[in-house]
């Protein structure tokens, strides 16, 4: 199992505010909206040093996802900031029909996303977002693991031209991938060589699955991490080489079994390459209060889950023989 | 590009015609709100907007116009034809499989003239207002319209970009609102009743205009004193009385003929109504 440590932790939600200011600076065309919540989204710096192409659209988030797409015709590339929550689930329709079916260069950005909200509770909690935008045609969905992929993945958009939908959170957690790495959209990211099993993992369930790989690894058990940090567009290559060697699959993600990266890992493979797969996901329900921490191991999404997610699948691939 | 009166008058004439013949041609569409708003984009096109029909997404330099409330798309895309944007001759294809003219408009299949989908309702005064902050930031000094159904307002977005406009200076930006009291279900007021719409828009901060919207002389007149009012801190709205369904004689003032088809003989009582002047596509 290759070596990851860190020496500092963040929030990713401070890797799209460091993003943001980075891509202002490199595209003045580069403009971005806040539905009142500034300080949660850290946009401070960008405001700071663009305010002229900062739009505070108050406590109205159809609105803010309406201008955005009408200011991309004149050239700007409009980032919207607020709650994953209310990115997606309370302005569906809106970026259906004036950003997806529009074809507008837009880029949803989502802090907050899934149970690592924490206290908040379910009404804040959304779970489903991956799901939603992931149907939309033509919308990119990424979800970024840390501080510099974050920061990076936010760079990248900028310079794509399309629909997209990031998701990020608020936890502070462990930075372990490189400060200058390149992103690329829709190309995986092997974190770790193995052979039998595939852990396919996005955004905080990333880490997870290191430490995941490392308990596997004292007990014998050789696992192959991938982050899926592009959602759609799909690294399918990617994925059906690493099931084609493995033979079968674990999923790990911050998200409702139902409509997040393991069922997409699941259409592909089921077309094309039919394997044992086990989910650690959230089972179909509503998050509740609690410490992120508390949460994550409350509804099974810890690399203890992902360690008896491997082995259960591994028996069933042997069983399958 | 200023047309006079007469010239507009018969502009619209023909407009009218297309609408019925397009609508009659696939059975479905919604004449009653596209009659009433005819003489509105016949100035618009012809008269008050300064505009490319060679067609550039980010209209730098020129005027916009959003057409919010998508279903009186005939109108719209018989206007877009009409000034050039594309042949008149794909009018024929409304609402028909692999068209580009799409029951609701859409930038999808790529149709000259149009920038944003609508149809889903509410949407396109923020839209609209967010061109007008990249004019702004583009150092443009051209205008942006739109246009709104008055039973669209009672979508709740309508009224956030409302609030957010005259709180942003948004004064590059003209709105109109077709008033005529129909919707769907029956008259607005018993649907869900608007109240006074000059006083609500002038309470959130807008500058409020009247316009009779079937008489091309004020519909002209209205146009050309709103853009005299833009730059002054306070975004516009024109609220234009019209009859839904004007023109033909059958269709006036019901809310029964906003989204139905004519049927072949009632296309020709309609079509003897309105004058063929610029050739039938």
């Amino acid at each position: 199992m290759k070596k990851y440590t860190y020496t500092d932790k963040k929030d990713t939600r401070s890797g799209f505010g460091a993003g943001l200011l980075e891509a202002g600076q490199k595209n003045d065309q580069v403009v971005a909206l806040c539905a009142d919540l500034i300080g949660s989204l850290k946009m401070n710096d960008f405001i700071k040093a663009f305010p002229e192409r900062f739009v505070q659209v108050g406590i109205a988030e159809a609105n803010m996802i309406g201008i955005a797409a009408g200011m991309t015709i004149g050239g700007k590339i409009p980032f919207t900031g607020t709650f994953a929550n209310f990115s997606t689930g309370r302005v569906y329709d809106q970026i259906r029909q004036s950003v997806a079916y529009s074809n507008k260069n837009v880029k949803i950005c989502a802090s907050h996303a899934g149970l690592t909200l924490g206290e908040d509770g379910a009404t804040h909690q959304i779970l489903e977002d991956i799901g939603l935008m992931k149907m939309l045609p033509g919308m990119t969905v990424i979800n970024t693991c840390d501080y510099n992929q974050t920061k990076a993945a936010t760079i990248a958009i900028a310079d794509y031209d399309g629909p997209v939908y990031l998701r990020f959170g608020r936890p502070v957690v462990p930075i372990f991938t490189d400060p200058d790495q390149k992103f690329e959209i829709g190309k995986a990211w092997m974190v770790n060589e193995g052979a039998d099993v595939s852990i396919f993992a996005t955004g905080h369930l990333v880490w997870q699955a290191i430490l995941a790989g490392e308990i596997l690894a004292e007990q014998g058990i050789d696992a192959e991490i991938i982050n899926i940090h592009t959602i759609k567009p799909l690294d399918e290559e990617a994925v059906l080489k690493s099931v084609a060697k493995t033979g079968c699959v674990v999923t790990a993600e911050e998200h409702n079994r139902l409509g997040g990266l393991g069922d997409s890992i699941a259409q592909v493979l089921a077309v094309h390459n039919p394997s044992p797969q086990e989910y650690v996901a959230v089972n179909d329900s509503f998050g509740e209060s609690g410490t992120p921490e508390q949460l994550m191991t409350k509804y099974g999404l810890d690399a203890e889950h992902i360690v008896a997610a491997v082995k259960k699948v591994i028996e069933r691939k042997n069983k399958k023989g | 590009m200023k047309a006079d009166l007469q010239t507009l008058e018969k502009t619209a004439s023909q407009i009218r015609r297309d609408i019925v013949r397009m609508v009659h041609g696939c059975q479905s569409g919604h004449p009653g709100g596209s009659l009433g708003c005819t003489d509105f984009f016949t100035a618009l096109y012809f008269s008050v907007m300064n505009h490319d029909p060679k067609f550039n997404m980010d209209a730098v330099g020129e005027d916009i116009f959003f057409l919010s409330n998508g279903h009186i798309s005939p109108v719209f895309y018989s206007t877009l034809a009409h000034a050039g944007y594309f042949d008149k001759a794909e009018l024929a294809t409304f609402r028909k499989l692999n068209a580009r003219l799409q029951g609701h408009p859409t930038t999808h299949e790529h149709l000259p003239g149009i920038r944003i989908a609508s149809g889903s309702l509410g949407q396109g005064l923020s839209v609209a207002i967010g061109a007008a902050l990249a004019k702004k930031l583009n150092g443009d000094k051209s205008l942006v319209f739109t246009l709104h159904g008055d039973g669209e307002i009672q979508e709740g977005q309508i009224w956030e970009a409302a609030m957010f406009a005259p709180h942003n200076h948004v004064d590059n930006l003209i709105s109109t609102i077709d008033v005529n009291g129909q919707q769907i279900d029956g008259p607005t007021k018993q649907v869900l009743s608007l109240g006074d719409l000059r006083a609500k828009w002038e309470a959130f901060g807008w500058d409020v205009l009247d316009m009779k919207g079937n008489d091309m002389a004020d519909v002209v007149r209205v146009l050309e004193e709103a853009k005299s009012r833009t730059g002054q801190g306070k975004p516009i709205m024109i609220l234009m009385h019209t009859e839904m369904g004007y023109g033909v004689d059958f269709m006036v003032g019901s809310h029964k003929w906003h989204g139905v088809a004519p049927n072949d003989e009632q296309l020709k009582l309609a079509l003897d109504q309105l004058e063929e002047t610029l050739g039938d596509y």
